[in-house]
């Protein structure tokens, strides 16, 4: 690639193509770095399901380019494997529901073997998973971040930005702990025939050398008085959708988005809520025993007397994920539905 | 074989490809919301497979299911409009391509994690067995399916337990861009089925007539009390895996050979052969399943969206 020339300076990337490079720099610079998933080197093929390892095969082999069966228990289980033993794999889940079959080997083996082992064993992988709902229905479209906030040993990055994308996933694959490495369909700007329709497509800035964002570390994504608005992933930008019609109400948001839910940075947003004394969380999980809640249990656990008005949480409802249009769009958190609850809180 | 089930059996895979083309064509104009996983080319295992079976019979389906829904007489109406998500489709606009079946048809709404039918099809057969009912299951799985745990996890508990239950494996030699043959440690993925115990077959998944008798004859083992099987049908998609899918991955020269078995060209000419039809007879049938295709266009558009009220409602029972 051409970009490896002139290190020093910036390009204007995707998020699947910022993703992409990430891998092939850690891939170049450490030799421990390798990938695992279904359908990500086949020549010819598709790179994973959204053209993030697209090539790399071509660079790196098929042996640091790992295809595998269709088996996700089988490679979340190797990548802790080989992580256990000096490795530091990326794996991939096609399409982030399909966690949920390899979820005793996320949960009760990489979560804690460290714990289990009195801290004697480290499990430094990162498993790739995309989520956020598309039209494809109930089994392709869930959001699961929630899930993996409620497990102990586990870290969760939901880079929303290109730049991010790049600076989370360098950190993830180099920190010590399994990551859970959420992407969002909608926000990849895949190009061509990958394309998703109603994608947002964040394209930004990426710079072509290494660095890293460290974990714990939210962004306010655009600076107000008023109110709090919490989101992450997609949400950031209906978030900020709703910001700009509510600036026409004369009310002042300050949109923040936590890059990372596991940790969190608690310290930025509760900075943010002691000015405004208002909070609203944008979520796409669904509500019951979600992030959103937890949230706002640490919001008043911790500052509680700063509060002019109850937490709200807007997020999915407790349902299943519909395949129909006008369903899923009831579903997924809308701007409208932010600006609604917002003007409530005045 | 007799005439009258060479022309059911002919007019379904036609029906089937041609729903499908259909399907693709407004997929592409933007009218059908989310993907497609089309079944063109695989037509003759999914009706040489339900020709064999009744209302009664339950078939478990995949994120390919369009044919085996429509083989299992799921109506083309409620299936169009699940297509265009309204509230008549065979899932109520809920489901969506992934998902679609219709249990008054035996055919249960599909399942699109793959394997993840696999065991829930082994629990029917026991409850068919437990229930001492007299009808089998069917589960239809990719040839990557055999990779899940759930595929070993399904198949061994139904050989233990001796069930009413005929696994039928759709060997395309690909799941999505991965070619099987590079993700078995076995020659034949058949010989998979050894270690569990299970008699398996494999049939030439082109020709609906072999599929057919095959299940015929497993259908009666498994009356006279013998069962589970395992059954590959080796077959070929002539389609990318799903919508944006250009099959790279693949040989044309492959491609080419596999299209020379079309199930269905073959069955027409079988049909014209043995004086059954001609091809001015084979000409009305297209005609009449396009004008029941546009009838199930036209029912779709005009069906009302689901209700959101509806959503709530449907989480618990
Ligand atoms: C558990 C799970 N893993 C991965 C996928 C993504 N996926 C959908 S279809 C498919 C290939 C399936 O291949 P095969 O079973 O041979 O069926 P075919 O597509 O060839 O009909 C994959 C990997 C999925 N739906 N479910
Ligand atoms: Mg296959």
């Amino acid at each position: 690639m051409s970009m490896r020339n002139n290190k020093n300076s910036t390009q204007k990337m995707t998020i699947a193509e910022s993703l992409r490079l990430t891998i092939q720099q850690e891939m170049e610079r450490d030799k421990k770095v390798f990938c695992i998933g279904e359908d990500i080197g086949i020549k010819g093929g598709f790179g994973g399901a959204f053209t993030v390892t697209l090539g790399l095969s071509e660079q790196f082999g098929h042996e640091r380019i790992l295809d595998t069966p269709i088996s996700e228990t089988g490679i979340a289980g190797v990548a802790i494997g080989a992580a256990l033993s000096g490795m530091r794999p990326i794996a991939d889940v096609q399409y982030s529901d399909f966690l949920f079959c390899a979820m005793d080997q996320l949960v009760n083996q990489a979560a804690k073997l460290r714990f289990m082992s009195g801290g004697k064993l480290k499990v430094p992988m990162v498993m790739r998973a995309p989520g956020g709902a598309t039209t494809r229905g109930s089994q392709h479209s869930q959001s699961l971040e929630s899930y993996f906030l409620h497990v102990p040993g586990l870290k969760v990055v939901c880079p929303s930005t290109a730049y991010d994308a790049k600076g989370l996933l360098t950190s993830a694959i180099r920190d010590d702990s399994p990551v859970l490495f959420f992407e969002h369909k909608l926000l990849y700007g895949s190009k061509g025939n990958r394309a998703e329709k109603g994608s947002i497509s964040p394209v930004g800035e990426v710079p072509l050398y290494d660095y890293t964002i460290p974990f714990g570390k939210a962004k306010i994504r655009k600076k107000g008085k008023d109110v709090t608005i919490l989101g992450k992933l997609r949400s950031v930008y209906t978030a900020l959708e709703a910001s700009k019609t509510l600036d026409q109400h004369k009310i002042s948001c300050e949109v923040i988005d936590p890059r990372t839910i596991v940790p969190f940075d608690s310290k930025l947003l509760f900075n943010s809520v002691k000015k405004t004394g208002r909070l609203v969380i944008v979520d796409e999980c669904t509500k019951t025993g979600g992030w959103a809640g937890e949230i706002s249990a640490l919001v008043q656990e911790n500052i509680f007397k700063y509060l002019k008005k109850p937490v709200v949480r807007v997020t999915a409802p407790d349902t299943p994920v519909p395949f129909a249009p006008k369903l899923e769009n009831f579903f997924i958190p809308q701007a409208k539905d932010v600006v609604k609850e917002v003007l409530k809180l005045f | 074989m007799n005439k009258k089930l060479l022309l059911s059996m002919h007019r379904k895979m036609l029906t089937i490809r041609l729903f499908e083309e259909k399907l693709n064509s407004l997929f592409l104009q933007g009218q059908i919301p989310g993907t497609l996983h089309l079944y063109n080319g695989q037509e003759a295992c999914a009706v040489g497979v339900c020709e064999n079976l009744s209302d009664k019979d339950w078939i478990l389906s995949t994120h390919r299911p369009h044919g085996h829904a429509i083989a299992k007489g799921v109506s083309l109406q409620s299936m169009m409009a699940e297509l265009f998500a309204k509230e008549t489709g065979c899932c109520g606009g809920f489901g969506g391509s992934m998902h679609v079946g219709d249990i008054n048809k035996g055919s249960v709404p599909a399942i699109a994690i793959v394997g993840g039918n696999i065991p829930i099809a082994t629990g029917v057969a026991l409850s068919f067995k437990m229930q001492k009912r007299k009808n089998v299951v069917c589960c239809f799985l990719g040839d990557g399916a055999i990779n899940e745990g759930a595929f070993h996890e399904g198949v061994n508990m139904a050989s233990i337990w001796g069930l009413p239950l005929i696994f039928v494996c759709e060997n395309n030699l690909y799941g999505a861009s991965t070619r099987i043959e590079n993700m078995i440690g076995v020659e034949k993925l058949t010989d998979r089925l050894k270690g569990y115990g299970v008699k398996s077959f494999s049939v030439d998944g082109m020709d609906v007539t072999k599929v057919y008798t095959m299940i015929n004859n497993l259908i009666k083992k498994i009356k006279s009390g013998q069962g589970p099987f395992f059954l590959e049908c080796k077959t070929y998609r002539f389609v990318g895996h799903s919508r944006s899918d250009t099959n790279k991955y693949r040989q044309k020269s492959e491609e080419i050979f596999w299209k020379k078995k079309d199930p269905i060209i073959r069955i027409e000419k079988k049909l014209v052969k043995e004086k059954i039809l001609d091809t001015l007879s084979i000409d009305k049938i297209y005609e009449e399943i396009k004008h029941e295709l546009n009838q199930a266009v036209k029912f779709a558009k005009s069906s009302p969206h689901p209700k959101i009220l509806n959503m709530k409602k449907y989480v618990y029972a």
